[in-house]
């Protein structure tokens, strides 16, 4: 047979490199030939993470081209989505049914929206042969332990794959923390009876844009003492103090009205209003 | 990474535990490194075999030094560092050359095509060439350990340091090694040979031929080492390392000439293969290094035409240039990836850089940084360093800046603790003997965090895990002329704040030293873990402006903005965001009784 390509897929610190380990482990309990590829470093610190396994009686390339793995398997749905490309069109595709908001993507003051994809078993159904979306996170929690989820996710893979049980479960019990061998084996199990969810019972983030506003910075530089207080804790340094130690504002349209600096002005010389930023205000006047 | 291992005479070995194990079985007696990515993980599995001494050197050239050191001692030496390692390396590597070795010394060198975590793709091979030292590429786990071996004669035998390169899809690769035992090859002792060794110019006029002709000899060595597989000689691929595993992924049966040796080019032996294949095709990944010896050969050839010159190789980028020479099909279309959301790397939770960041951007500075975790602070939201060159140059860089006149704000340079020690030093005599206006903020974390948390000599461990005396990094400063030196705990953010304000206003050089272990190494800090109350939150965003992991936005919306929350299970307690927060929403999750 040719090679088979599995890529597993997650975000730093989810246990990708532990998932990744098994599967070659329980690969080389059944006397193929495996490489392993992943990357480490700067990549996995909260970032995306992604191994890639390929086994089989001869294997050259340790990295599964595009459009040929058997299966993608994914511990979070954004992750699944980043990596498609690497799916073979007759494969199977294997996601927890969770979502791990990037704080990174929390940062648009303007909509406050997150462009999280919506979970949508319609956007990934024609690329792939088998589709499971299983609910890994909660199973695993069920039966003790939400850490757990990684291996009722290879429990699922395992359905596609042409491992013995009895490799897996060697495999897991060589590479899970001391204690769990148990647990993260019947999690397996679980994990090859599991069904499909539903995406529509996943609850929605909540993380749509809302509707933007714009606020006013006005300072009554004769109230103002140049005190220095505001910019330091305003958060979108809208505020500054110049060269002569002023209060300038440097940045209205940045401002999120949080009133922070109207809040904390011993003088109340600042007011925070909703409207149009005005072509004139702060500096010196 | 653990060793896996079903049979004891096979396991699944990382391309450095391969390396690693190649050097034991060779009898290495002694090995130096700095870590750095992709090859920190082969002195710390070195680290595990007893009869070796390993250690982490200060530096890439101090580690060459100690090998070198070793090997002229008369013992099998070993250095291993990441591509650009070398170039810290590379003043004794290049005379390294003249002196030869005593007892067998290889230099493993990772490079990193696709720049996974660095901040060059250099490419190795151009140093063989620059030093006249051969140079052997692994193509899999199993060939790194082959090739380490090899290595190792090869030196003794040709009384020269090899290279060895290896590559992150080498390094961070898994894949079958058989194992073999440990061969003893007993030290030889040093023998004095002033004419040798000491490389005055007199000396080293005398060496310089004498490296000529054993690259000579060598290129002989290369063609032997070469093999030739694969009967379709419509083109006859010449390669080496991972891209030979590729090129056999997509066209097993192409004719392919596969070089163990990369420097010096076997020409001959490949003039002869290029007369059995109809077309000579190069497939390596980098720069043109092989094609552009061949076409000086006077070889009809070509390469780069058909294979990127930038990044990594891939199973699909070989498939494109052989499609295009004819003699593979072309890939199917693959359709792009569904709009996801962008997933960037960040500081960790509690990262005590996150607050030293925080308080230079309030105060506001030209920031020259360096190389570690704290790299991180260039992205959003810290946002907080203009520059990021090479290990040690942030304060070099501060000390020209200010010199240039050129920074309307206060220049501040900032290095973590094992970049300091590995190249900061120096500079920061330069800064304090020049008498530059500048602030040096030393990230003090007590490790080398960014390849995992290794020893260096300012942790007070060695590699092997002894305890050692370590390097008192604020008696350092002062002992080359700091004079404005504060010490402060970065989970004090008005400490902080404070200190590093009254560092930038010191007309001189000032140093500010940040002192707070890492939260990943040498332990997991986990503290009481904190939690926002949703009800006092005003969603004024002071707490995202630290750029923990841990915060994220909630479905709640206050007065048009997002309220917060802190993910528990990745808090570990640090206080930095309750520090922050105005009204005081956030505070300690209840212990439950």
């Amino acid at each position: 047979m040719s090679a088979r390509g599995v890529v597993l897929a997650g975000v730093g610190g989810q246990g990708v490199v532990l998932a990744s380990a098994v599967l070659a482990e329980a690969a080389l309990q059944s006397d193929f030939e495996v490489k392993q590829s992943e990357v480490h470093g700067m990549a996995q610190r909260g970032g995306a993470v992604v191994s890639h396994i390929r086994y089989g009686e001869t294997v050259a390339s340790p990295v599964v081209p595009l459009a040929s793995a058997d299966v993608l398997a994914a511990f979070e749905w954004a992750e699944a989505l980043r990596w498609m490309p690497y799916l073979a069109p007759r494969g199977a595709l294997v996601v927890d049914a969770r979502r791990i908001v990037p704080p990174g993507a929390c940062k648009d003051h303007r909509t406050w929206g997150v462009p999280y994809p919506a979970m949508d078993a319609a956007t990934v159904a024609d690329r792939a042969a088998d589709v499971l979306l299983i609910d890994a996170t909660g199973i695993a929690a069920g039966l003790g332990n939400p850490k757990a989820a990684n291996s009722v996710v290879m429990g699922a893979v395992s359905r596609f794959l042409d491992i013995a049980d009895v490799a897996w479960e060697k495999a897991i019990t060589r590479f899970v923390p001391p204690g769990t061998e148990e647990l993260n084996i019947a999690a397996f199990h679980a994990g090859q009876e599991a069904g499909s969810v539903r995406p529509e019972d996943i609850p929605d983030l909540g993380l749509d844009p809302i509707e933007e506003r714009n606020y006013r910075i006005q300072v009554d530089h004769s109230w103002c003492k140049d005190c220095g207080i505001c910019p330091t804790v305003c958060p979108e340094f809208c505020l500054a103090m110049d060269h002569a130690h002023r209060l300038v504002v440097v940045d209205e349209a940045a401002c999120i009205g949080c009133r922070l600096c109207e809040a904390l002005c011993p003088d109340f010389a600042i007011r925070i209003s909703v409207g149009e930023p005005a072509a004139m205000s702060g500096g010196a006047s | 990474m653990t060793t896996l291992s079903v049979r004891a005479d096979r396991a699944l070995l990382s391309g450095n535990e391969a390396i690693a194990r190649g050097a034991w079985e060779a009898g290495v007696h002694v090995a130096a490194a700095y870590p750095g990515t992709p090859s920190t993980e082969t002195l710390q599995a070195l680290a595990g075999y007893d009869e070796v001494d390993s250690r982490w050197a200060t530096n890439e050239k101090v580690a060459v030094d100690v090998a070198l050191g070793a090997s002229l001692g008369g013992a099998r030496a070993f250095a291993a560092m990441k591509h650009v390692g070398l170039n810290v390396a590379a003043d004794t590597f290049m005379t390294a050359s003249y002196v030869g070795v005593g007892g067998g010394l290889v230099i493993m060198v990772a490079d990193d095509p696709g720049m996974h975590s660095s901040q060059n793709e250099q490419d190795t091979r151009l140093y063989a060439r620059l030093g006249l030292v051969p140079l052997l590429e692994p193509s899999d786990s199993a060939e790194a350990k082959d090739y380490t071996k090899l290595a190792f004669d090869v030196s003794e035998e040709f009384d020269t340091p090899v290279l060895l390169r290896s590559t992150t899809r080498i390094s961070h690769n898994r894949g079958i090694v058989p194992l073999e035992t440990r061969r003893e090859v007993a030290v030889r002792g040093f023998r004095r040979d002033p004419a040798k060794y000491v490389m005055l110019p007199a000396y080293a006029r005398g060496r310089h031929p004498v490296i000529l002709e054993r690259l000579e000899r060598l290129a002989g060595y290369a063609g032997d080492l070469a093999a030739e597989e694969g009967t379709d000689g419509r083109v006859g691929i010449v390669t080496a390392g991972v891209p030979y595993q590729y090129v056999k992924e997509v066209a097993p049966d192409l004719r392919i000439l596969k070089l163990g040796m990369t420097y010096p080019i076997p020409i001959e032996r490949i003039r002869r293969f290029a007369e059995t294949v109809d077309r000579l095709v190069v497939v390596e990944e980098l720069e043109p290094f092989l094609e552009e010896a061949l076409l000086a050969a006077g070889l009809d050839v070509v390469g780069k035409a058909f294979f990127p010159r930038t990044g990594e190789l891939s199973p699909d980028l070989v498939r494109d240039g052989l499609a295009a020479l004819g003699v593979a099909d072309p890939r199917p279309p693959v359709p792009d990836a569904p709009t996801t959301v962008t997933r960037p790397p960040l500081m960790c939770p509690g990262c005590p850089h996150m607050v030293p960041y925080w308080s230079i951007k309030r105060l506001g500075a030209t920031v020259t940084g360096d190389i570690g975790c704290y790299t991180l602070a260039a992205l959003e939201p810290l946002a907080t360093m203009d520059t990021c060159i090479s290990m040690g140059a942030s304060i070099g860089m501060a000390s020209g800046m200010a010199a240039s006149g050129g920074s309307d704000e206060p220049v501040v340079a900032t290095i973590g603790d094992s970049t300091f020690l590995h190249g900061g030093v120096p500079a920061l005599m330069e800064a304090v003997y020049n008498d530059a206006n500048m602030t040096v903020v030393i990230l003090d974390n007590g490790t080398t965090a960014m390849t995992g948390g290794q020893e260096h000599p300012g942790t007070g461990t060695t590699l092997a895990g002894e305890k050692a005396r370590a390097v008192d990094i604020p008696a350092l400063c002062r002992a080359v002329g700091v004079e404005d030196l504060h010490v402060v705990d970065p989970y004090d953010v008005s400490a902080t704040l404070r200190a590093i304000e009254q560092a930038m206003a010191y007309r001189g050089t000032s140093v500010v030293i940040t002192h707070r272990p890492c939260v990943e190494a040498p332990l997991r800090v986990k503290d009481r873990p904190f939690e926002v109350v949703p009800d006092n939150c005003t969603a004024c965003q002071l707490c995202m402006n630290l750029g923990c992991p841990a915060i994220v936005w909630t479905d709640e919306v206050f007065e048009g903005r997002r309220k917060v929350t802190i993910d528990a299970a990745m808090c570990t307690g640090c206080t930095l965001c309750a520090q922050l927060c105005p009204p005081r929403a956030i505070v300690p999750v209840e212990v439950q009784a």
